[in-house]
């Protein structure tokens, strides 16, 4: 089998106006620096006489702080220290909420919240510092579960312990249940997941009277920096700066935490008047930073016996910890994907994201859409169990079609064929030859195995009229040497960025690649593009850079320095004569939401989405009965993503996807106590090495998309929406035993196949049934056995 | 300066970085990892776990793969060390670099150069390995962003090049 295989159909469907560097496989822009390992991440920044800076949490879940000591054999006078007094503006990290204190005062609310900062000039003496500060509390009752935060025995959050809820209604579902034929149920659980970006999360600050604050870092969305400094700085815009230096990877995991760190680097700045550099330890970064939303998915649908779901209801429910923070966001995307790729006539989706005291979940990758997708996707076999239909058939009969509407009422635009794709992606992996093999092999020896299917979808952009809010601005520059560059806050942290915005620019203008350069995002030199998440960057940012360079192009023509067709020594002496005779030549271009986008924030209803990826996986996996293991032996990801701008980098966001998906499903399980994680280490919170995966199998097709630059929609997020439920769908096909929580873990299958062992030995006892489950005789594949 | 780290007695270590010699003054038990990066200068070492789990600090050392956060520098002393800087020749990447490009293998950047240098580990004791060999030649280096695929490709494709070479 080859590694994996990029396949290109011709598609009539297919929109491009041009193929000459979109679509190509251009060498990564900064790709030189990281094989040489000149890239400069913070860690790597160096400043004169600069500081190192180390954080004071709490050690306690909730509860109030009594008294601080600064214990003895610690030099304290050579010793920078910040509380919360000395924060100039307002105690908040300030995101969507101002919840979240930036040092707590008075209360502590989880068991990792920053109390005081510490800044040395050594580094090495600063673990010490940090722990002979002892804090005495008087603590409060915490609680640690969706389901105590439910019961509202302590609330310790607002009102009611619940930071935000949805519904989404569409149709009568009250009417359908005594029209069903049956009704399936089913309860869906998803743990925390780590980012586990190989670079720890690190920030810079400098502060002086005249420049205000610049903070270097690592993180995703330096604008978001930028509104947290301004708040908690008590600064205006002007007077603060911030610049993303090489990011090592994010994952969500750097869309919001930075802001704190820059916080904390920045006061230590301003009380030192020395440069400050915060760098966590892997220990810190991941028992203190975001990590997924654990989540609790029910559905109860009404499906007629030929195999159509009628209707149904979807309580999704998620942990946010203990502040608001993107809680909110991450729970509208779940919902809004929670029916998954199908036709509901009428649902009602109850979303809910409520309090613990844990530190706060955030984003990762996928944002709400992998918890109910998997939840969707494992029902979807629970129905086809139920009926007695394949888990291929009652896809099939369920999918949307072109015409159809979203459980938002988003109608379906698009051309998309998810039979033909679910076909496609069958014949590739090879899928029911497989099912009839494994049938008759599993009958002997010491493992068992199965192939499982998910179909889904993942929005690209913001939810509803968050791009409308956004309102994103690029730029794009004609520079004095006639070349060009890109002006966006958009970010590279492994995705290609750079690279395909390059592209789309280079396209635009008909100019070699190697002419366009992308700008270092710094607030002082790049516009407000927003955020680089939700999938949006090459799509919705891409699209503007787009119009962005055709302005560069017009003016030069309208300015009679270019001809309609030009060759790049052309271009680059017009755009030298153009900046030598006005200077500074710069193209703007903002955000415009389509006339034919229409969201309904009261009701949630609406084009939820200006473009969705469609997506058929399929995974191959064997248990080992002898030491419960679940491998991935084959993988296939198929799936319509718009026109691929450069195909090596969209595979390799799927590949890595993919990988990601696996560790959440099989390996990554985040042990909790008291709310705090016990195993923050990479000893003991395992993800997959090399020879953990397979090698993953990438298909795309590609319909195009009105919205995106030359037809793109978004990537990044999709590939983790899918191997969660692929894989358990798998498992349950080798077993006979459904498994309805991630991440499932050796000891999870050894518990059930003990437990299941037990219960048939009680029943041989009272003479009523069964041989063990997996004797050589015993019943093992198909799953009729539940 | 109050701590006792200082009153203790810095040594002179004396090890080859690179083709060049060095001596540096360092106590003992200092990392590798921390006189290269704060030392030397050279940052291409990364940390990204501190307990040799992640393999990001990768250097090889009189031809071994070592993670230079779990190495004392004093065991450095009269080897040889070779990091991601010294690789390639002048502006002329080295095979696997190159291959790393060309095939997709670096995304964010932060695991390549450890990760490279286990590659070229590999290749030196298996010149011609299988893709099952690259995918247990690696295991020791994790990288979060490409799930191996194009790192894989990228090593076999170095190998192609240099018996083509």
């Amino acid at each position: 089998m080859p590694e994996s295989v990029i396949h290109y159909p011709s598609s009539e469907n297919y929109v491009m106006s041009s193929d000459r560097i979109v679509g190509k496989s251009v060498l990564r822009k900064e790709g030189r620096d990281k094989v040489t390992g000149r890239s400069q991440y913070v860690d790597d920044m160096v400043l004169p006489n600069m500081l190192f800076g180390a954080t004071v949490r709490s050690q306690i879940p909730r509860g109030r702080i009594r008294k601080i000591t600064f214990g003895g054999g610690v030099a304290w006078d050579e010793f920078v220290i910040v509380s919360a007094k000395d924060i100039p503006g307002k105690n908040c990290i300030s995101l969507i909420g101002d919840d979240q204190p930036c040092l707590a005062h008075q209360l502590v609310n989880h068991s990792e919240e920053p109390i005081l900062l510490l800044g040395h000039p050594d580094r090495h003496l600063l673990p010490k510092a940090v722990e002979a500060v002892s804090i005495e509390y008087d603590p409060l009752p915490a609680i640690f579960t969706m389901e105590e935060s439910e019961r509202r025995s302590e609330i310790v959050w607002g009102e009611d312990n619940v930071f935000k809820t949805y519904l989404i209604e569409k149709g009568d579902v009250d009417d359908v249940w005594e029209k069903a034929d049956y009704i399936v149920e089913g309860e869906y659980t998803t743990g925390a997941q780590e980012q586990l970006y190989i670079e720890n999360n690190g920030m810079i600050a400098v502060f002086n009277a005249e420049e205000g604050i610049t903070a270097w870092g690592s993180l995703q969305c330096p604008y978001y920096v930028h509104k947290a400094l301004m708040a908690l700085c008590d600064l205006p815009a002007e007077k603060v700066r911030v610049v993303q230096m090489e990011t090592g990877g994010a994952f969500g995991g750097k869309e919001e935490y930075p802001s704190m760190i820059a916080a904390h680097a920045a006061l230590l700045a301003m009380k030192s008047g020395k440069p400050v550099k915060i760098i966590y330890d892997r220990t810190e970064d991941m028992a203190a930073t975001t990590k997924r939303h654990p989540s609790r998915t029910r559905l109860r649908t009404a499906v007629s016996k030929d195999g159509k779901i009628l209707g149904g209801e979807i309580d999704f429910t998620i942990d946010g910890g203990a502040y608001l923070t993107l809680s909110p966001v991450v729970l509208s995307r779940g919902a809004i994907h929670a029916g998954g790729p199908y036709y509901w006539p009428s649902v009602r989706i109850r979303a809910k994201a409520v309090a613990t005291n844990a530190p706060p979940h955030g984003a990762f990758r996928g944002f709400g859409a992998p918890q109910s997708l998997f939840a969707m996707e494992r029902h979807m076999d629970r129905i086809a169990q139920v009926l007695g239909l394949s888990p291929v058939e009652i896809r099939r009969r369920n999918f949307l079609q072109p015409g159809q509407t979203t459980t938002t009422e988003q109608v379906v635009r698009e051309p998309i064929d998810l039979a033909n794709l679910l076909d496609r992606a069958l014949e590739l992996s090879d899928y029911h030859s497989k099912k009839q093999r494994f049938k008759t092999e599993n009958q002997l020896g010491s493992a068992r195995k199965g192939v499982g299917l998910a179909a889904f979808l993942h929005g690209a952009g913001f939810t509803g009229s968050g791009e409308r809010y956004l309102s994103s601005v690029v730029g794009v520059e004609g520079c004095a040497d006639g070349s060009v560059r890109v002006l966006v806050s958009s970010t590279e942290f492994g995705q290609g960025t750079k690279t395909v915005l390059s592209q789309i620019a280079a396209e635009a203008l008909a100019l070699p690649y190697e002419n366009v350069s992308v700008a270092q995002p710094d607030t002082l030199e790049v516009p407000n593009s927003g955020p680089t998440v939700a999938s949006r960057t090459a799509m919705i940012v891409g699209k503007l850079v787009q119009s962005a360079a055709l302005g560069i192009k017009q003016t030069l023509i309208s300015s009679n320095l270019l001809s309609e067709a030009y060759t790049a020594a052309e271009f680059r002496t017009a755009c030298q004569q153009y900046v030598a005779a006005h200077g500074q030549f710069r193209s703007w271009s903002r955000y415009e939401a389509p006339a034919d986008i229409f969201w309904d924030d009261q009701k949630y209803r609406g084009e939820a989405y200006a473009a969705f990826a469609w997506a058929v996986y399929a995974a191959e996996v064997t248990v080992d009965l002898a030491t419960y293991s679940v491998s991935v032996d084959d993988f296939v990801a198929l799936q319509e993503v718009g026109k691929v701008l450069h195909p090596l980098l969209a595979k390799g966001q799927i590949i890595g996807g993919v990988a990601q998906g696996i560790g959440f499903t099989l390996y990554e399980k985040v042990v909790w106590q008291n709310g705090r994680m016990q195993n923050s280490q990479m000893t003991n919170y395992i993800m997959p090495t090399s020879s953990d995966l397979p090698p993953i199998r990438v298909f795309f097709e590609e319909l195009g998309n009105v919205y995106g630059a030359y037809g793109a929609k978004g990537i990044g997020e999709l590939p983790m929406d899918g191997p969660a439920p692929a894989i358990l769908n798998a498992v349950e096909d080798a077993l006979g035993i459904a498994f309805d929580a991630i991440p499932l873990l050796p000891e999870d299958i050894m518990d059930r196949l003990d437990k299941d062992r037990l219960d048939k030995d009680g029943l041989d006892k009272d003479g009523s049934a069964a041989s063990p489950r997996f004797s050589n005789s015993g019943v093992g594949s198909g799953g009729g056995t539940r | 300066m109050s701590d006792s780290r200082e009153r203790r007695a810095k040594v002179e270590i004396s090890f080859v970085v690179n083709g060049e010699p060095k001596t540096i003054h360092a106590y003992p038990m200092e990392r590798l990892l921390d006189v290269l990066r704060h030392q030397l200068q050279l940052t291409g070492a990364k940390e990204g776990c501190g307990e040799g789990e992640c393999g990001s600090c990768s250097v090889l050392m009189d031809g071994i793969l070592v993670n230079s956060c779990l190495l004392p520098v004093l065991q450095a002393e009269g080897s040889s060390v070779v990091t991601i800087e010294g690789l390639a020749a002048g502006e002329t990447l080295q095979i696997l670099q190159q291959a790393f490009l060309d095939c997709g293998g670096a995304q964010c950047g932060i695991c390549t150069p450890g990760m490279i240098l286990a590659a070229f580990h590999l290749l030196d004791k298996k010149p011609e390995p299988t893709m099952a060999e690259i995918r247990d030649g690696l295991a020791g280096n994790l990288c979060r962003c490409t799930g191996y695929g194009q790192i894989v490709e990228a090593v076999a494709e170095a190998a192609r090049r240099r018996t083509v070479a």
